[in-house]
C-alpha cells in the first residue's frame, strides 16, 4: 500500500516493555542506527531496580527513549511522538509522556485479561487512559514473531524472545529507517557464540519492518533527514564510557598509568566495567571488597604514583568521606567520579538528580576543601574526566566529578577529537636534589605540594592523615594549623586560574539570566531557544566548575537583574552562590523526582518570573 | 647496591610510645631486617614503603627512614593493596593494631588474604585498645574488664590465626614482642613469602593491659607454655626437652617423652610448606593451658599472587590487543562519516 512520508524535524520514541522484553536493546539500537544514518540524537534509559521485576506490573516497566533530529539534540524529548507498548502495564506506566497527536503501537497478544489485571485495568486501558484519540496501531507481535520464526527450530521461550526484533522492525518502517546497521549489530553480536541466531533475527526485524508496510494502521512514515551542520567522523558514547575514555586518555596525555579501584553501584558500575577492558592501555582496576577500601587503594597508588581514581554513586560518596578527607590531607592527586542517583540513602538508584552537591562540596570532617567539577552531556563526560585528572595531578589535590545518571546511561553521537588537540598534563613530580625531601613545601604559584610516587629514589618520606608542618613533621602548633588549613584552601581556590571564564549565550546583560549545572544543560539550552522563538530573549550560563568557580562568576552575574537557577535537587546550588555572592537575587528552578527536567518546567519557571515585573 | 645496617632506617623523629611498651622491639626487629630484605631482593631502601591505619603501634611509620604512610583507622591493608598493585616492585609493610586490622578493619584484613596480595602484614596484638585509653578490643580474652565493660565482656575474642587460615591464607607466624631473633627470623621469611604474609606479634601495653600475655611468656615459664615451630624439627618444648605435640586421633595432645612409651617417633615433625590446613589451624589454635602456644611460620604455602596476576593480564592482553593508544581507540569500532 502506498504510504504518505512526512517530513519531521525530529521524532521522540519511547520503547517501553517489561523489563525481560529487550526494550533497552531495541531502543539503544534505533538509536545507534539513526546515529550512523547521521541524525542528532539523545537517549534516555528509564528502567526499575529490580533486574526482572514481577511480569506485567507497573512497577517492573523498562523504557528507553530515543529523540532523533535533523540537527543537533540537546535532550531525550519531553513528551513522545510514538510509544511502544509491549503489555498494559507499558501503556499505563507510559501514557502520561503521549503528544497529543502520538502514535500508540501496542503488542495486542500481551492485551490479554491477565495482562490487563495485572496493569489494573478495568476494562478498555485506552478508555480509561483517556488516549482512545490518538494513533493506536494494534499488532499481534507474539503471534506474528511465533509464525515468522515457526521454520527456525528454535523452541518457543527463544521465539518469544525475539519478538522485540519484530517491534524494531516496525518503528522502521513507520520511521524509514534503513536497517542495515541492524544486521551488522546482529552478526557482531552472535557470530562467535551463536551463529544460529543470526538468521532467525534477521528475519523477524524483516518481516516486523515488512508487516508495518501492508497494514491499514500504518498511514503516515516520517522521515528525519540528518543536516548536522558539523562535518566528520561521528561514534555514539554513554556517559559513563565517555567519562572512562577521559579517564584513560589523561592517562596517557600525563604518562601516568591509570588506576581505579571501585566497587559495582548503579549507575557507576559501567565505568570500572569499561576500564576493566582496557588493559592494553596498561589500566589496572580492582573491584574492592566495598566502597571505602576502593578509594583507599585509589590513595595507595597515588601515593606509588598512578593516575588513581575511584568511581561511586550517593550512597558510595557518603562511604568514602573520610578516605576523601586522607586525599584532601595527604595532598595527593585523586579523581572521584559521582553519578549521581536519587537519594537519600539507597533513594532510587536507577533514577537520575543532582542532589550530592552539598555532600561534594561539604561532606567531610574538618576544613576540608577540594575541587568539584561537573558533566554537562553524555559526550562531554569525556573532557570532564580529562580535566579533573589534569587538575589533580596538576594541583595536588583530590577532585570530585559530578556525573548523573541521565548522562552515565544517556548516549549521543560525539565528533571523534583528536588527542593532539587536548593539551599537555604535567605532574608535579619532584626530583631528588640531595637535600631532604620536604613533602608540604609548596608551589609559590599554586600552592601545590610535590609528588614523590614511592619508590623514586632519594625522595623517602612520610605523609599520614594527622596534621604537619611543611617539612613532614607532625606538628599540633596552632599557628601551624592554621596556616596549613589557609594554605589548603587557597591551593583549591587557586585552580581557579587553570579554567575557562564563563561564556555567556545570548545578550551579555539583561534582566533574566538562566544558569545550570550538569546534565541539565540540554534542557535549558533548548527552553532558552524556545523562549527566543517566543519573542523573549534570555542570556544563559553553565558551570562546568563548581569548587572552585569560575573567575568572572560575579562580574557576569552584575551584569543581570535575576538569576534563575536550575537544578535537580532543592536549591543547592542557589544555595552556594548565595553564600559566594549574597549580593544577588537568586530564583529556583528546581526539581526532585529521580527525573530529568522538562523543558517545559523551565519556560513555565521563566514565563512565571518574567511576568511577576 | 648501598650496604645498609640498620641505623639507616631510623628516622630523625622523637619515638612517642610509652616506655617498656612492646612496640620498641618489634620496631627495632623491622630496621634490623631490612638491611637484609634489601640485600636479598636486590633493592635500594627507597623500595621500601611501610603502611598504617591507626593506633598506638600505627604510629610506626614516621620511625622508619622510607617511604612510609600513616593512614585511617582499619584501611592500612586497602592503602598497602593499592600501593603494591600499583607498583608490584615494592616491599610493603604494613603494620596494624588488633583493633586496627580485626575490628574496624576486618573487611580488609580477609579480603587481603583470599586475595593473596604480596604485602607484609604486622599485626600488633595487645589485646586492648591503647591510644583510647583502654578499651577491650577484638582480641580481648571473654570477661575482660576495661572501661567500656566494667562487668567484663560478653563477647569472644578472635583468634588471628584462625582467621587467616579460614581465609586460606597462604602465610601466618606468630611471636612475642620481646623476641628479637625470632622477630627477624620472622620478618625475614615474610619477606621472601609472595602473598600476604601474617606475622603476630603478641605486644604488651604497659598501660592498660600490662602483662597482656605474661601467662606465656614470662622467663620463668615461656618454655613450657610456649612452642617454636621450626621446619623439619620435632614439635618439642619445655625447660628438660621432654614434652611435645602428637596426634590423638583427629586432634592434637601433649604428650611426655618417656611416659607412657611415647618416644620421639610419636611427635610431629612440623612443615609450614605442606598445605596441611587442618594441622596448621590446630597448630595455630593452640592455647595455653591446655597446650603450649606456637610461635614461629606455621603455615607458609605457595600461591598466585593478586598483584602479579593483574600484571600478568595487562602483559598478556598487550601483547595481544590490536588497539594501543587513545587515537587507535578513538576511532576503532562503529564509526561513521558526516560529509
Amino acid at each position: 500500500m502506498q504510504h504518505r512520508v512526512i517530513d519531521a524535524t525530529d521524532v521522540v520514541i519511547r520503547f517501553a516493555g517489561d523489563s525481560g522484553d529487550g526494550m533497552q536493546l531495541t531502543g539503544t539500537l534505533f538509536a545507534n542506527l539513526s546515529a550512523v544514518y547521521g541524525n542528532g540524537l539523545s537517549t534516555f534509559p528509564d528502567y526499575p531496580a529490580e533486574i526482572r521485576a514481577p511480569k506485567g506490573t507497573v512497577a517492573g516497566v523498562s523504557g528507553f527513549q530515543v529523540h532523533i533530529g535533523r540537527h543537533k539534540v540537546n535532550t531525550p524529548g519531553d513528551f513522545c511522538d510514538m510509544l511502544v507498548a509491549m503489555n498494559p502495564a507499558a501503556l499505563k506506566a507510559n501514557a502520561k509522556w503521549l503528544k497529543r497527536n502520538a502514535t500508540v503501537l501496542v503488542n495486542e497478544d500481551a492485551f490479554d485479561d491477565s495482562g490487563l489485571d495485572k496493569a489494573g485495568f478495568k476494562g478498555n486501558p485506552f478508555e480509561e487512559l483517556h488516549i482512545e484519540d490518538r494513533n493506536i496501531i494494534v499488532a499481534p507481535i507474539t503471534k506474528l514473531t511465533e509464525a515468522s520464526l515457526k521454520d527456525s527450530g528454535l523452541d518457543l521461550p527463544s521465539i518469544h524472545k525475539c519478538k522485540n526484533m519484530f517491534t524494531l522492525g516496525m518503528a522502521c518502517f513507520i520511521y524509514n529507517r534503513p536497517l542495515d546497521y541492524v544486521y551488522t549489530y546482529l552478526e557482531g553480536r552472535f557470530r562467535k557464540k551463536h551463529p544460529e541466531m543470526i538468521e532467525p533475527n534477521r528475519k523477524v526485524v524483516q518481516d516486523g519492518f515488512n508487516y508495518a508496510a501492508n497494514i491499514q494502521a500504518v498511514a503516515d512514515t516520517y522521515s528525519v533527514t540528518p543536516d548536522i551542520e558539523e562535518k566528520g567522523l561521528y561514534r555514539n558514547i554513554t556517559g559513563n564510557q565517555a567519562l572512562a575514555w577521559g579517564l584513560m586518555a589523561a592517562s596517557e596525555k600525563s604518562g601516568r598509568s591509570l588506576f581505579c579501584g571501585s566497587y559495582p553501584i548503579t549507575p557507576a558500575t559501567a565505568i570500572l566495567e569499561e576500564l576493566a577492558i582496557y588493559k592494553n592501555l596498561g589500566v589496572k582496576t580492582m573491584q574492592t571488597e566495598d566502597e571505602i577500601a576502593g578509594i583507599c587503594c585509589a590513595i595507595g597508588a597515588s601515593f606509588a604514583g598512578s593516575l588513581a581514581v575511584t568511581t561511586t554513586s550517593g550512597p558510595g560518596l557518603s562511604l568514602k568521606s573520610e578516605a576523601l578527607g586522607l586525599a584532601v590531607m595527604t595532598e595527593l592527586p585523586l579523581v572521584v567520579v559521582d553519578v549521581q542517583r536519587a537519594g537519600p540513602c539507597t533513594g532510587m538508584p536507577t533514577k537520575t538528580e543532582q542532589t550530592d552537591l552539598n555532600e561534594a562540596l561539604y561532606g567531610r570532617n574538618g576544613e576540608s576543601p577540594l575541587v568539584v567539577v561537573a558533566a554537562h552531556s553524555p559526550a562531554h563526560c569525556f573532557d570532564a574526566a580529562f580535566t579533573a585528572s589534569k587538575i589533580a595531578l596538576e594541583h595536588m589535590t583530590p577532585v570530585l566529578l559530578l556525573s548523573e545518571g541521565f548522562l552515565g546511561n544517556g548516549s549521543e553521537p560525539w565528533k571523534i577529537p583528536y588527542m593532539d588537540d587536548y593539551p599537555e598534563i604535567k605532574p608535579r613530580l619532584a626530583v631528588a636534589d640531595g637535600a631532604k625531601f620536604q613533602p608540604y613545601r609548596r608551589d609559590p604559584e599554586t600552592l601545590a605540594r610535590q609528588w614523590a610516587p614511592a619508590g623514586t629514589p632519594g625522595l623517602e618520606h612520610r605523609v599520614g592523615g594527622l596534621e604537619k608542618t611543611h617539612e613532614g613533621v607532625l606538628s599540633t602548633d596552632p599557628d601551624n594549623h592554621a596556616l596549613m588549613v589557609e594554605e589548603r584552601a587557597e591551593k583549591v581556590a587557586r585552580v581557579a586560574a587553570d579554567i575557562p571564564d564563563l561564556v555567556v549565550d545570548g545578550p551579555e546583560s539583561g534582566d533574566v539570566l538562566l544558569a545550570g549545572w550538569g546534565g541539565t544543560l540540554g534542557h535549558i539550552l533548548t527552553a532558552q531557544q524556545e523562549l527566543a522563538a517566543e519573542g523573549k530573549t534570555v542570556s544563559r550560563i553553565h558551570f562546568d566548575f563548581i569548587s572552585p568557580l569560575p573567575s568572572n562568576t560575579r562580574e557576569v552575574f552584575s551584569r543581570f537583574r535575576r538569576i534563575v537557577v536550575c537544578e535537580l535537587n532543592n536549591g543547592q546550588f542557589a544555595g552556594y552562590l548565595r553564600t559566594k555572592f549574597p549580593e544577588f537575587d537568586y530564583i529556583s528552578c528546581t526539581k526532585v523526582q529521580g527525573q530529568v527536567f522538562l523543558v517545559k518546567d523551565i519556560l513555565e519557571a521563566v514565563n512565571k518570573e518574567m511576568s511577576q515585573e | 647496591m648501598a650496604n645498609y645496617t640498620f641505623k639507616d632506617f631510623k628516622s630523625d623523629q622523637e619515638i612517642r610510645w610509652c616506655p617498656g611498651c612492646g612496640d620498641f622491639s618489634v620496631l627495632a626487629a623491622l630496621q634490623r631486617t631490612l638491611p637484609r630484605v634489601c640485600e636479598e631482593k636486590g633493592i635500594e631502601k627507597d623500595k621500601i614503603v611501610v603502611v598504617s591505619g591507626i593506633g598506638c603501634s600505627s604510629r610506626l611509620p614516621y620511625y622508619m627512614d622510607t617511604y612510609g604512610f600513616h593512614s585511617i583507622h582499619g584501611r592500612a591493608t586497602a592503602i598497602a593493596t593499592g600501593i603494591k598493585v600499583a607498583n608490584p616492585e615494592l616491599s610493603v609493610w604494613q603494620v596494624s593494631g588488633d583493633g586496627d586490622a580485626l575490628a574496624i578493619g576486618g573487611n580488609h584484613f580477609i579480603h587481603a588474604i583470599r586475595r593473596n596480595i604480596d604485602i607484609n602484614l604486622m599485626l600488633f596484638n595487645n589485646r586492648i585498645y591503647g591510644m583510647t585509653k583502654g578499651q577491650y578490643s577484638p582480641t580481648s580474652r571473654l570477661g575482660t574488664v576495661t572501661k567500656t565493660s566494667p562487668y567484663g565482656t560478653v563477647e569472644s575474642p578472635f583468634n588471628p590465626g584462625s582467621l587467616v587460615l579460614g581465609a586460606k591464607g597462604t602465610f601466618f607466624a606468630r611471636s612475642i614482642d620481646t623476641e628479637l631473633a625470632l622477630n627477624q627470623e620472622i620478618m625475614l621469611a615474610a619477606s621472601r613469602h609472595a602473598g600476604t604474609s601474617v606475622m603476630e606479634f603478641l605486644t604488651n601495653c604497659m598501660i592498660f593491659n600490662n602483662g597482656s600475655h605474661a601467662e606465656i611468656s614470662d622467663k620463668a615459664v615461656k618454655a613450657d607454655r610456649t612452642i617454636v615451630l621450626r621446619d623439619g624439627e620435632k614439635m618439642i618444648f619445655g625447660r628438660n626437652h621432654d614434652k611435645g605435640i602428637a596426634l590423638d586421633g583427629w586432634k592434637l595432645k601433649v604428650v611426655t617423652l618417656g611416659e607412657d612409651g611415647v618416644t620421639e617417633d610419636d611427635i610431629l615433625t612440623h612443615d609450614s610448606h605442606s598445605d596441611n590446613l587442618g594441622l596448621q589451624t590446630m597448630l595455630a589454635e593452640m592455647k595455653w593451658p591446655e597446650f603450649p602456644v606456637a610461635l614461629g611460620v606455621i603455615r607458609q604455602v605457595p600461591a598466585p599472587t593478586y598483584d602479579s596476576e593483574v600484571a600478568r593480564q595487562v602483559d598478556e592482553v598487550k601483547s595481544k590487543a590490536r588497539i594501543h593508544s587513545m587515537e587507535e581507540l578513538l576511532h576503532s569500532g562503529s564509526t561513521w562519516e558526516l560529509k
